[in-house]
């Protein structure tokens, strides 16, 4: 199956899908952002929301990436990225920072997804075969934060199916998944089932069931998810 | 160095390759560091002149680009790399000796990795973590249910020796992190029974406060001032 091109045309840009994801991180919260969009989503937070974003090698009130000339190397994010401390930031080693995570400390986790399934088991750590990716704080965060919300196309380059019955790789929490972020859509994982909330402007419910594998229920009154222009995102 | 008698209890060693000269093959090797930051560049490049074969690494990720790590791996000293991220995109040379079949590789999740040596250096044998369960991290071991809720068995995880990196040092081995160098380095400092820390200044004891030290001085067996600092973040 190739790749749709409705669904091509109203796919959102991982900028939209920052911006979206970013509306549902309420004031004050703690999150932790893992590497590709997630970490874009730190974009779209206003300061004065005194969200605190976490990185699980020892940072609770990550900033921004300083500029050019003035970074401080020991001071870095996941993502080995250079980052500054907020006004009200601690630093701690590893022992502390996955107490924090695995003793639900940590509101929420963004993370990029392989898979989803029905039940919101995320597979995002490797693919089949040997010689790929790294476990790393993923099963850690998955298990651990309060709320879990993952990110992914929602199909694969070849057009294949990532929101499935079942994940075809290696799990990285069962079960976990609360909200799903994809280029076509939004769903929340209810205790009846993926519920679809949003979708990407110019399609319908229909769109995106045709392209999940799991029976989605759909919200009484189905929200559209907007594209902006790129130039809209801030320190991109 | 001074030139009198060093004051009783003096941990302070002339370099990297002394402070690490008696690491015996076979060795259990705690080491520090995380992307780069933290790392004990000077100690990594006292083991790469240093004969010691058959180790056993136990470190976050499996090294970056052709340094550090990565030296000892195309050395053929290193048995066993136990880490958390192995297939890193910058980690080629582990790639590369691994799938030659020339290293054995135990990959577990960053908190289950992190508690275990905690735990090792606290005195607790082994303890129940959710982290893993379904999961290919749950293969072979013991689970059990706590308020509904699964749990694994997971064994504290020693060393023979922790090499590791802290921005300051007293004397006495009482040792203080900066930013996000202090990671893994805190619970391998305790973990191991010859604790060997690398900094990049060494005051007098009384100079850092008590309340200001990381890691106190009961931890820590050998100090040395790094020499070069060059391993960094985004390599």
């Amino acid at each position: 199956m190739n790749s749709d091109p409705k669904l091509e045309a109203a796919a959102l840009t991982p900028g939209d899908i920052a911006r979206r994801i970013a509306r549902e991180i309420p004031p004050g919260a703690a999150v932790n952002l893992g590497i590709g969009v997630p970490t874009r989503v730190a974009n779209h937070v206003e300061p004065g929301r005194g969200v605190m974003f976490m990185a699980e090698n020892g940072i609770l009130g990550a900033g921004p990436r300083p500029a050019p000339g003035e970074e401080d190397w020991d001071l870095i994010n996941a993502s080995r990225e250079p980052v500054t401390a907020v006004p009200g930031a601690s630093l701690f080693g590893h022992a502390d920072s996955f107490a924090m995570i695995r003793g639900g400390h940590v509101d929420i986790a963004v993370l990029g997804a392989l898979q989803v399934s029905a039940r919101g088991d995320l597979a995002n750590w490797t693919v089949p075969g040997a010689g790929k990716g790294g476990i790393g704080g993923a099963m850690d965060l998955a298990t651990g934060a309060r709320q879990v919300f993952a990110t992914m196309t929602h199909l694969m380059k070849d057009g294949g199916l990532k929101l499935l019955e079942e994940c075809s790789y290696p799990l990285t929490a069962s079960g976990v998944v609360g909200k799903l972020f994809t280029d076509i859509a939004f769903i929340e994982f209810t205790e009846e089932g993926p519920l679809l909330r949003e979708v990407a402007a110019g399609l319908t419910a229909e769109d995106i069931q045709r392209v999940s594998e799991p029976r989605l229920l759909v919200a009484g009154t189905i929200g559209t998810l907007t594209r902006e222009p790129e130039a809209a995102e801030p320190g991109a | 160095m001074p030139e009198e008698l060093p004051p009783l209890g003096d941990k302070v060693y002339l370099d990297s390759a002394a402070a690490v000269a008696d690491i015996p093959d076979g060795a259990v090797i705690l080491l520090g560091g995380f992307g780069g930051v933290g790392v004990p560049e000077n100690l990594l490049a006292a083991m790469a002149d240093h004969p010691a074969r058959e180790l056993t690494i136990v470190t976050n990720h499996a090294g970056f680009g052709e340094r550090g790590l990565a030296v000892l791996f195309r050395q053929g000293k290193v048995r066993k790399l136990i880490c958390t991220y192995a297939f890193h995109k910058s980690a080629f040379v582990f790639r590369e000796i691994y799938m030659a079949g020339k290293i054995e590789l135990e990959q577990i999740p960053q908190g289950t990795m992190a508690e275990r040596i905690r735990a090792a250096g606290a005195g607790i044998p082994a303890f129940y973590t959710p982290t893993g369960v379904g999961t290919q991290a749950a293969e072979g071991k013991e689970s059990r249910g706590f308020g509904g809720r699964e749990a694994l068995l997971e064994h504290a995880l020693p060393g023979d020796i922790a090499i590791i990196k802290a921005h300051k040092a007293d004397r006495l081995g009482n040792l203080v992190y900066r930013g996000t160098a202090a990671n893994f380095n805190p619970v391998m400092a305790a973990a191991a029974p010859l604790t060997i820390a690398e900094v990049e200044a060494v005051v007098e004891p009384g100079e850092i406060a008590p309340e200001a030290v990381h890691t106190p001085s009961i931890y820590v067996n050998r100090v040395v001032l790094g020499e070069n600092l060059e391993l960094r973040s985004e390599a």
